[in-house]
């Protein structure tokens, strides 16, 4: 396409020369460019071997602007890009990801380009961007600090990189609803118009009289006139698309129907001038109409998790209570930074991650977990960014702001979710594609045909062909079932962050619970306590709860009620799988597994751990052991009831856990769960989970995330669950917020039903577009009928789709807490 | 019937109308919300 250009037009931007005489090199040849930016980014993309991108380019490359690299040096500071930057939990290598919106990224081989540019930076594990949302989102080892090479990477390429923040995503979304309203709104009042004028011929056209031809004639000119805004105003994204088509020589949805419109166009208006024949002004009025009314319902669908997302992190207050040294200070919430003291009164939502230090109060976390009833949180709890206070004012010290709290962690996993393509989409997409060219082939054929026997009928035919045939139901079958059931995941407190998870967790027959932080922790209790050493048993307890008040682990629940007796443990420091290790009084100290415990002063181990008696922990310091503490874990009640549930779904659970065979055989019959094995290493689990798979069975793993990665990833399909900040890195396809085992039967039916209705989607819009295409051809159908036809299989797809939301969300989003945009904080 | 000449210009100049004052509620973040604003009274009642 690029030899063809005429030469007064820039070879990389295509914008006008005016005058310029600089010549960039590619390759062999001298192109003109317009401008230096143009220049340098052409001989850039040509000597790192990227010039194919010109013969794949479908739309003129943007032209880089005064682009500075000083521009992307704030990005090398740690606390800038920490705002943007997120950690990736991988099994081999530690990894740092960034999502950006990406300015003038038009087509695929604009992706392409972007894609090839970045890989070819040092360090950087992976690009995956997406040219239809406009987005990329890349990984890099973690520690290398590629944040600003790989911005200014893109800039020089002329593209505008903006790491992802909530509010641009939201702005762009914004910007696009707003436009598609625009050119729904002309489409009705266009469409509303002609058919006013079309009735006039018609109604007299039924009493067997003919309508006036000088009134006709005015009429037929009217229309033409408000179908042109109708056409090349509201369905300028179909004709774009269309014409973006015809330059790759691919094929997309909107060919055959842009085909179409533009035919029975230049056929009506070629009519209206000459004169005589039929006009169709009403039909490309009604059918524009329809496309954009199914455009805008498929683009609301496909951005639920999209508002969720944005509802989440609207939620944040913009301002915070920050306790200062003469005391409280209203500070912007992007200022918080870790350690600090804040305050935050009744009513308001929690601005950052952090622990309540002073106060107690109930807390709506309806926003992270879904439960809709408030939770009692005291002195030493954990508080989540989002939660909404609605007890009594409380101090908190930070744990975690801005990009790393666990709102903006959830958040950046549900926008990663959705820029990736489920399998099922490309085989569906490669589908339609296919079928597209039958059709094409197939109108070519129909209008021979026609012209030989009936050369009148001719047009009709052919256009009937184009408009019924198009595929697009058949294409947002999949997409829109898997839209509405993640975005009511996401409702629930679940987060898809594996497109495909769905998919595979609808064929589940067998559920492993890892123990450890799944099934049982509803309520750990400290049974006995033994003394070892010199301290009290009081002493000792207290020493213990002081190590635990800052864990999250399950077991620092069991030390929640002891007091700490003025003990205060200093840099504490969780040791996963084994334990804390704190300094109280000077003395470095260590609760946990006896063996990390003993580690700290060189000794092998402390006691003898009785097998079946239960988790046992130990306490000790740098000379000795001071006491093993024994826990109980009462079974939540709701364990039984989720086992019972999978049950009736046909599905098998079991437990593998590492802990002693007496708890696990416990837990185990508490449960209902006959299979159940104890001591197992991650070794052993992942056996397990392989010796089921060669049995045919499709396995759900569930586990915390962290401790068990290599199990969950050999697993079919993983679910992590728990909570506290962690969570959100962790390496699972389906992500619990919060600890409810009993959400995981409502989760495998939910997939099961998306599944169901994806395929009802299939089936009805393949059988559709089957059995209207011979319709069609053999004169049957006339355009108008065609139309209404091909946009309401689309709509019955939707209203298919939207059946996976709960029937209050389909009337109103009022009810869910994640719409409260309104919600009144009490300014500060 | 010749008032049609006239009349259907005229409409036409209503829908043109109708259709800037609809592009600027679209600009001006009118439909951005449909949900909320009604419940705002109810809520300050509640206070």
């Amino acid at each position: 396409m690029n030899a063809a250009a005429p030469t007064s037009l820039c070879f990389h931007c295509q914008e006008p020369l005016a005058g310029s005489k600089l010549i960039a090199r590619i390759g062999e040849q001298s192109q003109p460019v317009c401008c230096v930016g143009c220049q340098a980014v052409a001989e850039m993309i040509a000597s790192s071997g990227l010039a194919e991108y010109y013969q794949r380019r479908t739309a003129s490359s943007p032209r880089p602007e005064g682009v500075s690299q000083e521009s992307w040096r704030a990005y090398v500071d740690p606390q800038i890009a920490g705002e943007f930057v997120r950690k990736l939990a991988r099994e081999d290598e530690p990894r740092e990801a960034v999502d950006l919106l990406i300015e003038n990224l038009r087509c695929s081989a604009c992706g392409w380009l972007i894609e090839r540019t970045l890989h070819a930076i040092p360090n950087v594990a992976a690009v995956d961007v997406n040219a239809a949302l406009g987005r990329a989102h890349v990984e890099w080892t973690a520690g290398t600090d590629r944040l600003e090479a790989v911005m200014s990477a893109i800039a020089r390429l002329g593209y505008g990189p903006h790491p992802v923040t909530e509010e641009t995503a939201a702005r762009v979304y914004c910007n696009e609803r707003r436009s598609m309203l625009k050119r729904f709104i002309v489409a009705t009042f266009g469409m509303m118009q002609v058919m006013m004028f079309a009735v006039a011929g018609y109604s007299a056209e039924l009493n067997g009289e003919r309508i006036d031809p000088t009134l006709e004639h005015y009429f037929r000119l009217i229309s033409m006139l408000v179908s042109i805004p109708v056409l090349f105003y509201a369905g300028k994204p179909f004709l774009m698309n269309a014409w973006n088509n015809i330059r790759t020589r691919s094929i997309g949805m909107d060919l055959s129907v842009s085909a179409a419109l533009v035919l029975a166009f230049v056929a009506s208006t070629w009519n209206t001038f000459v004169y005589r024949g039929e006009v169709y002004f009403d039909s490309i009025t009604m059918f524009v109409f329809f496309l954009t009314l199914t455009r805008f319902i498929e683009l609301s669908v496909r951005h639920r998790t999209n508002s969720v997302a944005d509802a989440l992190a609207r939620h944040l207050p913009a301002t915070a209570q920050r306790v200062a040294a003469d005391g409280i200070e209203t500070v912007p919430t992007r200022q918080l930074r870790i350690d600090e003291l804040i305050i935050v009164p009744t009513g308001s939502a929690v601005p950052a991650d952090g622990i309540i230090i002073e106060g107690a109060t109930t807390l709506n976390e309806a926003l992270l977990t879904g439960e809709s009833l408030p939770v009692a949180r005291a002195s030493g709890d954990r508080v989540a960014s989002g939660s909404i206070n609605t007890g009594a004012p409380i101090r908190v010290r930070l744990t975690a702001v801005g990009a790393s709290t666990m709102l903006s962690n959830i958040v950046a996993l549900l926008r990663r979710a959705q820029t990736q393509k489920p399998l099922a989409i490309q085989t569906a997409d490669r589908a339609a594609a296919l079928f597209l060219r039958v059709v094409l082939a197939a109108s070519v054929f129909v209008c021979a045909a026609w012209l030989v026997f009936d050369p009148s009928r001719a047009f009709a035919a052919t256009l009937a062909v184009l408009v019924v045939a198009c595929p697009c139901a058949f294409s947002i079958a999949t997409p829109a079932a898997l839209a509405a059931s993640t975005a009511q995941l996401a409702r629930e407190g679940v987060l898809v962050t594996k497109p495909d998870a769905l998919e595979t967790l609808s064929r589940v027959d067998r559920v492993i619970f890892d123990k450890t932080g799944t099934l049982p922790h509803g309520d750990i209790r400290l049974d006995t306590c033994a003394t070892l050493g010199s301290r009290t048993d009081e002493d000792c307890r207290a020493r213990a709860a002081a190590l635990e008040q800052s864990s999250t682990h399950p077991i620092a629940a069991a030390f929640k009620d002891v007091p700490t007796r003025g003990f205060v443990a200093m840099n504490v420091v969780t040791v996963p799988g084994f334990g804390v290790e704190g300094t109280i009084d000077g003395e470095r100290h260590r609760i946990g597994i006896d063996n990390f415990v003993a580690e700290l002063r060189g000794a092998a181990t402390d006691c003898p751990a009785d097998p079946a008696s239960g988790t046992t922990i130990v306490l000790g310091n740098e000379r000795e052991a001071l006491a093993s503490f024994t826990l109980s874990d009462t079974l939540r009640e709701d364990s039984r009831a989720a086992v019972d549930a999978l049950r009736a779904l046909r599905i098998d659970s079991e437990i593998s856990s590492g802990d002693g065979s007496a708890v696990v055989a416990a837990v185990a019959e508490r449960c209902g769960i006959a299979t159940f094995f104890a001591r197992r290493t991650p070794e052993q689990k992942l056996a397990r989970v392989r010796e089921l798979q060669a049995a045919d069975s499709t396995v759900a793993m569930v586990g915390d995330g962290i401790n068990d990665a290599p199990v969950l990833g050999a697993a079919d399909v993983s679910i992590a669950m728990g909570r506290g900040a962690a969570l959100a890195i962790a390496a699972a396809d389906l992500i619990l917020v919060g600890d409810r085992p009993a959400a995981i039967p409502g989760i495998i039916r939910t997939a099961q039903r998306t599944v169901r209705i994806a395929r009802q989607n299939l089936v009805w819009s393949a059988t559709y577009n089957f059995a209207a295409l011979p319709l069609a051809a053999f004169g049957f159908i006339s355009p108008w009928i065609a139309a209404l036809g091909m946009s309401l299989s689309s709509l019955f797809v939707l209203m298919n789709a939207l059946r996976l939301l709960p029937r209050s969300e389909r009337r109103s989003s009022r009810t869910q807490p994640w719409t409260f945009s309104s919600y009144s904080y009490p300014s500060a | 019937m010749d008032i049609l000449f006239v009349l259907i210009p005229l409409s036409l100049i209503l829908v043109a109308g109708a259709c800037w004052a609809f592009f600027w509620a679209v600009d001006a973040g009118q439909f951005e919300d449909l949900d909320s604003p009604g419940w705002d009274a109810i809520e300050e009642d509640q206070k």
